[in-house]
């Protein structure tokens, strides 16, 4: 009742129409502008910074620049934001090269010729990487990111299927690619700006939430223009079977004659698998298979490099129809070119290669690792709590080498901490035994590979206690302590399960880590010592965080008309920001 | 209050630092890796950089930093490249919040919504600078838009976005969506052949004459039949700078009664035409204009990396293309073909848009159109005929190409040869053949951008002036010669061994079948 009518209240007071009505009080008549410093200028108080249409006259540089500094302190903390896959930290010589090079032009090869020249050695490193194949000539080329890429890779297989039919003599009118529901929205975009109609395949917990190897066998035809196969999930982190299903489609291609080629969508796995001990898990998923045609990858992920650059390489130019590319002379000289933008930032290509060439495969190794170990020790401190259950594998011995489990010294310091914080319902593990903890010289390779994420959820002892807790209560309170780990529902058909996810990026250290589980573990004691009543405070707040602003000026945010008033995270299709 | 905070007592402290000691001691190696003197007394600087394949071990920092830096000093100088529109000067100020801003990826709408706050504000700002019809209070449909990487995504999104809404509107009427078609210049820029190739739309080209570098209002309508997904409008040639004659398009629509949608491809012109010649309507005044894209990273004054697209309401954007994306429950709505990208760009747009204000962006075209201006009379003046425009006809741009011989008899070099002659200066100046059944006419283009000043203008004359005396003194064969050279070992372009041989002299474009060249942008 109480927080009812609050509710109401709340909903009378337009925040904008009061400091609008303060501001008409204003009588100054905006004369005698003093420029000594940023906030002694008329911006600083009596007239709001320019939002819907350019200022009849501008302001000093001084002025907008602290004006939107000041502003966008207001954004989150990156290196805070456990959503998302996208790199935060640059060290400082890369910085400054990013600074030094902010002007030039991806797009102007002629101009830029040193640029032009690093960016083949990425491709080139890459392919490598990749295991590109002696006898075939690998061609690739830098994207804006994975998006792109992935349109780029899509648009290729369509081309070659529609030649291969035209040749045959059949018809092009119902092409059609096969993906898991798991997939990216790219992927999805794909097919609807490009027409092909997407065949997304459910995923279940028997196929640990990625791309079904059987349910492929039933959805191919020829019709099927490739597969889209993801390294690395980005629900629960696992990596796509690739060997298996080019093992399928060899099958396929032997009972009908219809080759379907793979395109890997390695967006974040292409970084991580070739460094880690782990590897992909034993089976091969790049050019090795000969079904796999193309992959891309960000590298603006675990490339280590800030947002802005992507990259794909298909192993032979043949996979790469000539229709596409478009000669571009200038001055007489010829560029080739296969890319949706044109005129775009180079610097991040630069920063690309600093990398590359500064950590070396042992750096990346060591990064790579490093990453694994701190989302592993924190996979087993959130199911020692016994609250939470993870849904990614990687803390999980490998088949192999299961018979023996070691946990790492700091995961069992952790654990003390957890213990001595929250002593209620836990009790079912017995945690004495795995104490004895090893120094941490151990590696992936020991465990299921995947990518350094941790997808976890209540588990079921914990939801027939505290029926009334919501998941992505837990998200909402740790927001409140900055920390951004978003509750998602899992795919469609496994909507009902939701997680929540934390990405563990090269700057998560291992002491913010230890921050983030008793943060986590204090928000959820907070909320088990708090009955229904008062929870449901926080169901509301979580619905008015992001309030639908009427009046007109407001409607050139496209967002808000599209979008039917904002809805419940469980509703809808869920589609992580990676 | 103030933390207290204990002090180690000196015992513990040293227990640590004899521990740490020894082990260093123990561990103490002597690698030959290490450097000593600077970065060039290391290993590193005797070898080559690794090219094809990782390499196995890391490289110091400094290092890796210096090499690289020191191998992209042989890159051109971005003020002498008068080729390309893309801006390459800004305000420290602004230098220094993209800077800070590296690392946010702008889709992450929830991590960083006050960088998307000022995406809306810069889309509402060049909406209403492009006459967008603004809703009254309560009505819902108003313009949308949205910032890309460049005009080359916003035209894609622009096709795809008119190719639907043509489809639907089919479909609605029983009719077949096997054969859509698109009308536009054959100036065009290369995406706009891309974007049809790749979405699969028939092109229907408007050819130029030697005389007319634009469409022909009256042949441009004459060409849209039921399959036509829109028009393409040109507020700024490539070639040229010329604008198009939109009204006379969207006029001769209005009196045929069509309602084909036209697009302004306002890459270059969007951000001077409203500045310089205000009173010309070629944007959403006229009612069969629907969608608008213009680069921030030309005129809009902002480093490459971003554009916008803007759409008279939102019914011109079929809601299948847009995507909801549902991320820690605020539902984004979502149309672009990339998605992580950098937010400096748009932060940067924002800092120029309220920096400058209209006072400002006026300032600048005016002189830029100014200093094209005197450029064109002192070409004129050496003898050269002048195909742009002046006086703020077209964009800051002169194009120029040589004049025939008084006595009728051919020359001994051509545009080309300028062009190289002036590359060996160190300015890049274009040369380029123009759009189809111009007779292959050749043609030179400077680009007048922000830092082209006065000053480095009277540069370039007297450059040019003592290339043509040159190539005039010499004769046919040696010109030859050192055309060559200078082509292969003076331009990157020459020198290029990275492209692959399947695509070299494609065929299926306006510029492998006509020999037009694409214009850089």
């Amino acid at each position: 009742m109480f927080s009812q009518q609050s509710d109401t209240n709340a909903e009378q007071i337009d925040p904008d129409e009061i400091v609008n009505h303060f501001q008409g009080l204003d009588v100054s008549d905006g004369k005698g502008d003093n420029h000594l410093t940023p906030y002694s200028t008329p911006y600083s108080s009596r007239r709001p910074i320019p939002k819907f249409e350019i200022p009849k006259d501008g302001t000093p540089g001084e002025t907008a620049y602290a004006m939107i500094k000041d502003e966008l302190d207001l954004d989150g903390r990156p290196n805070l934001n456990l959503a998302s896959f996208v790199d935060t930290y640059l060290e400082e010589n890369a910085q400054k090269l990013m600074v030094e090079n902010l002007s030039k032009n991806l797009a102007d090869n002629d101009e830029y010729p040193a640029m032009l020249s690093m960016s083949e050695r990425c491709v080139s490193i890459l392919a490598n990487l990749w295991s590109v194949q002696k006898g075939e000539k690998a061609i690739g080329t830098a994207t804006t990111g994975s998006s792109e890429a992935i349109h780029l890779g899509g648009l290729a297989m369509k081309r070659r299927w529609q030649e291969h039919r035209r040749a045959a003599g059949k018809d092009t009118l119902s092409p059609n690619i096969v993906m898991g529901s798991n997939a990216q929205v790219a992927l999805l975009k794909f097919a609807r700006y490009f027409e092909c109609e997407a065949r997304v395949l459910p995923v279940s917990a028997k196929s640990k939430f990625r791309l079904d190897p059987e349910l492929v066998k039933e959805s191919i035809d020829e019709n099927t223009i490739g597969v889209f196969v993801i390294l690395g999930s980005t629900y629960t982190g696992h990596y796509e079977p690739v060997e298996e299903i080019s093992r399928i489609l060899d099958e396929y291609q032997e009972r009908t004659g219809v080759d379907i080629p793979i395109h890997v969508d390695a967006a974040s796995g292409g970084f991580v698998a070739p460094f880690t001990y782990a590897g992909a898990g034993g089976p091969k998923w790049n050019f090795q298979l000969p079904r796999v045609k193309s992959i891309n990858a960000s590298g603006h992920k675990y490339g280590l490099v800030t947002p802005g650059v992507g990259w794909i390489i298909w192993r032979d130019a043949s996979y790469l129809p000539s229709h596409l590319i478009f000669e571009l002379h200038y001055l007489g000289g010829t560029e080739q070119s296969f890319t949706l933008n044109f005129s775009r930032p180079g610097a991040q290509v630069i920063v690309q290669y600093y990398n590359l060439i500064h950590l070396g495969f042992a750096g990346y190794q060591e990064i790579m690792e490093n990453c694994l170990s701190n989302a592993r020790l924190l996979s087993k401190s959130l199911e020692a709590t016994g609250w939470y259950v993870c849904l990614s594998d990687i803390h999980r011995p490998a088949p192999l080498s299961a018979a023996k489990q070691v946990v790492e010294g700091v995961a069992g310091k952790v654990r003390e901490v957890v213990t001595s914080t929250a002593g209620s319902i836990r009790g079912q593990r017995d945690n004495e035994d795995q104490k004895d903890a090893q120094p941490s010289s151990e590696t992936s390779a020991a465990y299921i590979a995947g990518l350094p994420v941790v997808s976890f959820k209540f588990t079921d002892e914990f939801k027939r206690e505290y029926p009334h807790i919501k998941q992505e209560t837990v998200s909402l309170l740790l927001r409140a302590r900055q920390w951004i780990i978003p509750n998602y529902a899992l795919p469609p058909n496994e909507e009902k399960t939701e997680i929540l996810r934390v990405v563990i990026r090269e700057s998560m250290s291992i002491d913010l880590l230890d921050r983030l589980v008793n943060d986590i573990v204090q928000v959820t004691e907070t909320l088990m010592q708090n009955d229904e009543v008062d929870l449901s405070v926080l169901q509301k707040q979580q619905h008015r965080r992001r309030p639908v602003r009427k009046g007109g000026k407001e409607k050139h945010d496209k967002s808000l008309q599209l979008r039917e008033g904002v809805k419940r995270m469980a509703d809808g299709i869920h589609r992580s920001v990676c | 209050m103030v933390h207290l905070s204990a002090i180690p007592q000196d015992d513990s402290v040293d227990d640590q630092l004899v521990k740490a000691v020894k082990k260093v001691h123990l561990q103490l190696s002597n690698d030959e890796d290490n450097f000593t003197t600077s970065v060039y007394g290391s290993r590193f600087a005797a070898a080559d950089l690794p090219r094809h394949e990782m390499p196995e071990c890391e490289m110091p920092k400094e290092v890796a930093y210096r090499m690289i830096k020191d191998e992209l000093s042989m890159d051109n100088n971005p003020m002498l490249n008068l080729a390309s529109f893309v801006t390459t000067y800004m305000e420290e100020e602004a230098e220094k919040l993209m800077a800070e801003s590296f690392s946010k990826n702008f889709i992450d709408y929830e991590e960083y919504p006050q960088s998307a706050d000022i995406q809306n504000r810069c889309v509402s700002m060049i909406a209403r600078l492009f006459h967008a019809p603004i809703p009254e209070n309560g009505e819902s449909a108003g313009a949308i838009g949205t910032s890309c990487v460049g005009s080359s995504e916003a035209i894609m999104l622009a096709v795809l976005a008119m190719k639907k809404r043509w489809k639907n509107q089919r479909i609605a009427a029983g009719k077949s969506t096997d054969r859509p078609n698109i009308v536009m210049s054959a100036a065009v820029q290369v995406c706009w052949e891309k974007a049809a190739r790749y979405f699969e739309i028939e092109e229907k080209l408007v050819y130029c004459t030697e005389e007319r570098y634009v469409i022909d209002p009256e042949e441009t309508v004459n060409l849209v039949d039921e399959n036509t997904i829109g028009i393409c409008t040109i507020l700024g040639t490539t070639y040229t700078g010329e604008y198009e004659d939109i009204k006379a398009v969207n006029d001769l629509l209005v009196k045929k009664g069509l309602d084909t949608p036209i697009h302004v491809d306002a890459a270059s012109g969007g951000f001077v035409a409203p500045f310089v010649v205000p009173s010309l309507e070629w944007d959403f005044r006229l009612e069969r204009v629907i969608s608008i894209n213009v680069s921030g990273h030309k005129y809009g004054l902002v480093y490459p990396g971003v554009g916008w697209v803007v759409w008279r309401g939102a019914e011109y954007l079929p809601k299948e293309l847009v995507f909801n994306i549902n991320y820690l429950g605020a539902d984004q709505a979502s149309f672009t073909l990339n998605f992580s990208k950098g937010a400096s760009q748009v932060i940067g747009q924002y800092y120029q848009l309220i920096r400058l204000g209209k006072h400002g962006y006026r300032a600048i075209m005016s002189n830029l159109t100014r200093t094209a201006d005197y450029l064109s009379d002192s070409l004129e003046a050496l003898g050269f005929v002048i195909m742009s425009k002046k006086s703020g006809e077209g964009l800051p741009l002169v194009a120029f190409r040589l004049a025939p011989t008084e006595s009728g008899e051919e020359r001994n070099y051509d545009e080309f040869a300028l062009a190289h002659q002036l590359r060996v200066r160190g300015w890049v100046v274009p040369a380029y053949t123009m759009a189809p059944n111009t007779k292959n006419l050749k043609m030179l283009r400077v680009v007048v951008r922000e830092d082209f000043t006065r000053n480095r203008c009277d540069g370039l004359i007297t450059d040019i002036k003592s290339c043509q005396a040159l190539l005039n003194d010499m004769d046919r064969e040696s010109i030859k010669k050192q055309q060559e050279f200078i082509h292969k070992y003076h331009t990157a372009s020459g020198k290029a061994s990275h492209n692959h041989p399947k695509y070299r002299k494609e065929k299926h474009s306006l510029q492998g079948k006509t020999g037009k060249t694409h214009a850089a942008c």
